[in-house]
């Protein structure tokens, strides 16, 4: 492997991590406060991306303007989907509450299949973000290069928001104990109303900067990009932000060297086993807290 | 109503299910949608129970169904089908030598499915079983997506050939099969769970510290079950493959699972019966009363708007979604079918019907 093509898949694999991580964001803070997992939430970025068609092909809105109404309708889907599948469920056994989350899985997908149809739709061009850049011998395009630096932005702001504000102590305060954070007068639903906003913002994001190099969306497209971001979470361990953007980020970088190595066809289930080991080695993930298990 | 009565109940119904089943077998065209039904019915009637017996019973909640029946189908395909068509199905790549000339009997080839399937769930269960609730969830579903995979890849082209498929998979035998499997299955799952070791699965499940205490041993039980229940899931995977003739890695995705856990939560977590009225019902709504559903409908001039293709399945999974929040339990909810059941039932309907005549009469005086 000479080192431009080294380089290139150094900058491939960060880029693609970069989005999983956006994703896995949005997982493991839902996890960290509902002790839920979104099964949804790969198909909340699947939606994005059809949302985007719909503006921009359908209406002819320019792009810029298109990204915030695509923002803002996977945000009000995020809350809609909270308010009538899960919110109903919070006091029964939290099996209840993920059956719950496969269902809306389930009619997120098939919702699209229906309305979009289950044939491949091609995914809009932005033209700012196609433009192909050149330093020195690697060539990308300016998608690739910007990705990892929206994600480290987005890092740093989600950091700030939650050591510094008022609403970050309370998510903090929620996800440590959640009975005990109701007695202290935070307003459970507020947190967790603004827990899914900022999930699927950083869903919405991701699916524009996902699709934009990618040539179409599938009602199933977000099914697998979801799960793997799951593994991310847990790898980071599950309820820690930076974990799980650092396991976004080396999930990417992985599956980019089996990919170039040749062995394409085995990249999901590296991921899988890499689950699978973390789970059995080091369940708590790599920043996660131990929690001493009560009778 | 007196225990001998209700034998006598047992007997008759359990007579008019047969005589109903054979009524269709030999009566009925082979076109017909009510052989369809029944048949896929009662294979994913088997599979629902057994999912039921790892989620309803011991309280694991699992998603590698569509996994293990893959490797059931598989394991199935592979061993059965004729050499004589063996060139034509692995025509591409060719097949493994040692494979060349077997061609076992049929329920050879169900039973070494199930087996399989078990002896995988022994090698994964060891592991897997020690997470808790959630991660087993996703440690199965992953292990399912690694094994669809893995039929699927190049590797192994020569034994589950690739990508392609493997077609020529020699069918059921008679009509019958399938129930006869099924009903075999079932009441050895019912067996299993009247036993102690029944019990102490839903010990497990009610509460596991207290289950431990009570001197069940947590980690053999489970690991018990999640074979058992990986066996019957696997001679499933065999049966459909024998049901459709052709898989590939594609028959047995995610969705797969989620419906056999649909079935499984609208006839209620933890009822074997539920389970099995369940599947019948669900199969046949999706594959026959539903399927109006996808198509464009004319009154008059007048086009009746939604019916399109794909909303069958959006009327579906909006009716799962009302089961899981507003009607948990299920149709049997942990209860089994019996008789006593049945009387209330229609007692309490009579009540309310009487209730709400009663209302009506008092308002027409008043």
């Amino acid at each position: 492997m000479t080192t431009t093509a080294f380089l290139q898949y150094c900058l491939a694999g960060i880029s693609i991590g970069g989005i999983y991580a956006l994703i896995a964001i949005g997982y493991t803070m839902v996890y960290g406060i509902l002790r839920l997992i979104n099964f949804a939430h790969g198909d909340i970025f699947m939606m994005a991306a059809y949302f985007m068609i719909f503006a921009m092909v359908d209406f002819m809105i320019p792009w810029y303007i298109s990204a915030s109404i695509v923002i803002i309708s996977t945000i009000l889907l995020g809350l809609l989907i909270e308010k009538l599948a899960y919110s109903p469920l919070r006091s029964s056994p939290r099996m209840s509450i993920m059956i719950s989350a496969i269902g809306v899985s389930f009619l997120l997908q098939n919702l699209a299949t229906y309305l979009f149809s289950a044939l491949p739709k091609q995914y809009p061009a932005i033209p700012v973000l196609n433009k192909t850049l050149t330093f020195g011998e690697v060539s990308t395009s300016v998608v690739t290069f910007i990705t990892p630096i929206i994600t480290i932005g987005a890092l740093i702001i989600l950091m700030a928001i939650i050591k510094k504000t008022k609403i970050g102590m309370a998510m903090r305060a929620v996800s440590k104990d959640f009975q005990t954070a109701k007695l202290m007068g935070i307003e459970i639903n507020t947190v967790i109303s603004v827990t899914f906003i900022i999930g699927c913002f950083l869903a919405a994001l991701g699916s524009m900067l996902y699709f934009t190099p990618r040539p179409s969306v599938f009602p199933l497209a977000g099914s697998l990009p979801g799960l793997k971001c799951f593994v991310a979470a847990v790898f980071g361990g599950i309820g820690s932000i930076p974990g799980a953007v650092l396991g976004g980020f080396l999930i990417g970088l992985c599956e980019t060297f089996i990919k170039a190595a040749g062995y394409s066809e085995f990249s999901d289930v590296f991921t899988f086993i890499l689950l699978i080991a973390v789970l059995m080695f080091r369940p708590t993930g790599l920043f996660g807290e131990t929690l001493a298990e009560k009778v | 109503m007196k225990k001998k009565t209700k034998i006598i109940c047992s007997i008759i119904a359990g007579l008019v299910i047969a005589a109903f089943i054979v009524y269709v077998g030999e009566e009925v065209p082979s076109s017909s949608m009510l052989r369809t039904v029944l048949q896929l019915g009662t294979i994913y009637a088997l599979v629902a129970v057994s999912m039921n017996l790892l989620n309803g019973f011991t309280g694991l909640f699992s998603l590698g169904q569509a996994g293990f029946m893959a490797v059931g189908a598989y394991t199935y395909a592979v061993l059965t089908i004729p050499v004589a068509k063996k060139a034509n199905v692995y025509y591409l790549y060719g097949i493994t030598d040692s494979l060349a000339n077997v061609e076992l009997p049929l329920w050879v080839g169900l039973i070494a499915g199930g087996l399989l399937a078990a002896l995988l769930a022994a090698v994964v269960g060891a592991p897997v079983l020690r997470l808790k609730s959630d991660y087993f969830a996703i440690a199965t579903l992953g292990f399912s997506e690694i094994v669809r995979i893995l039929v699927g890849s190049s590797p192994f082209n020569r034994i589950t050939n690739g990508s392609l498929g493997l077609n020529s998979i020699p069918g059921n035998p008679s009509y019958y099969t399938p129930f006869i499997v099924a009903a075999i299955c079932i009441a050895v799952i019912v067996l299993l769970l009247t036993s102690s070791y029944g019990r102490a699965f839903k010990a497990i499940r009610e509460d596991e510290i207290a289950a431990e205490a009570m001197g069940i041993r947590l980690s053999t039980h489970k690991q018990m079950a999640f074979i058992i229940s990986s066996f019957f899931t696997g001679i499933s995977g065999a049966l459909l493959a024998m049901y459709l003739g052709a898989i590939t890695s594609t028959t047995f995705p995610i969705m797969l699972t989620y419906n056999i856990l649909l079935i499984v939560v609208i006839g209620g977590m933890g009822s074997v019966t539920g389970s099995i009225m369940a599947a019948f019902l669900v199969t046949a709504a999706k594959e026959w009363w539903l399927r109006f559903l996808d198509q464009t409908m004319m009154i008059g001039d007048f086009q009746v708007p939604l019916l399109r293709t794909g909303f069958r399945m959006v009327v579906f999974s909006i009716i799962l979604m009302l089961v899981v929040l507003f009607w948990r339990r299920g149709i049997m909810g942990q209860k089994e079918f019996s008789w006593d059941g049945l009387i209330n039932f229609f007692k309490r309907i009579g009540n309310r019907f009487r209730g709400n005549a009663s209302k009506k009469g008092g308002a027409l005086n008043g």
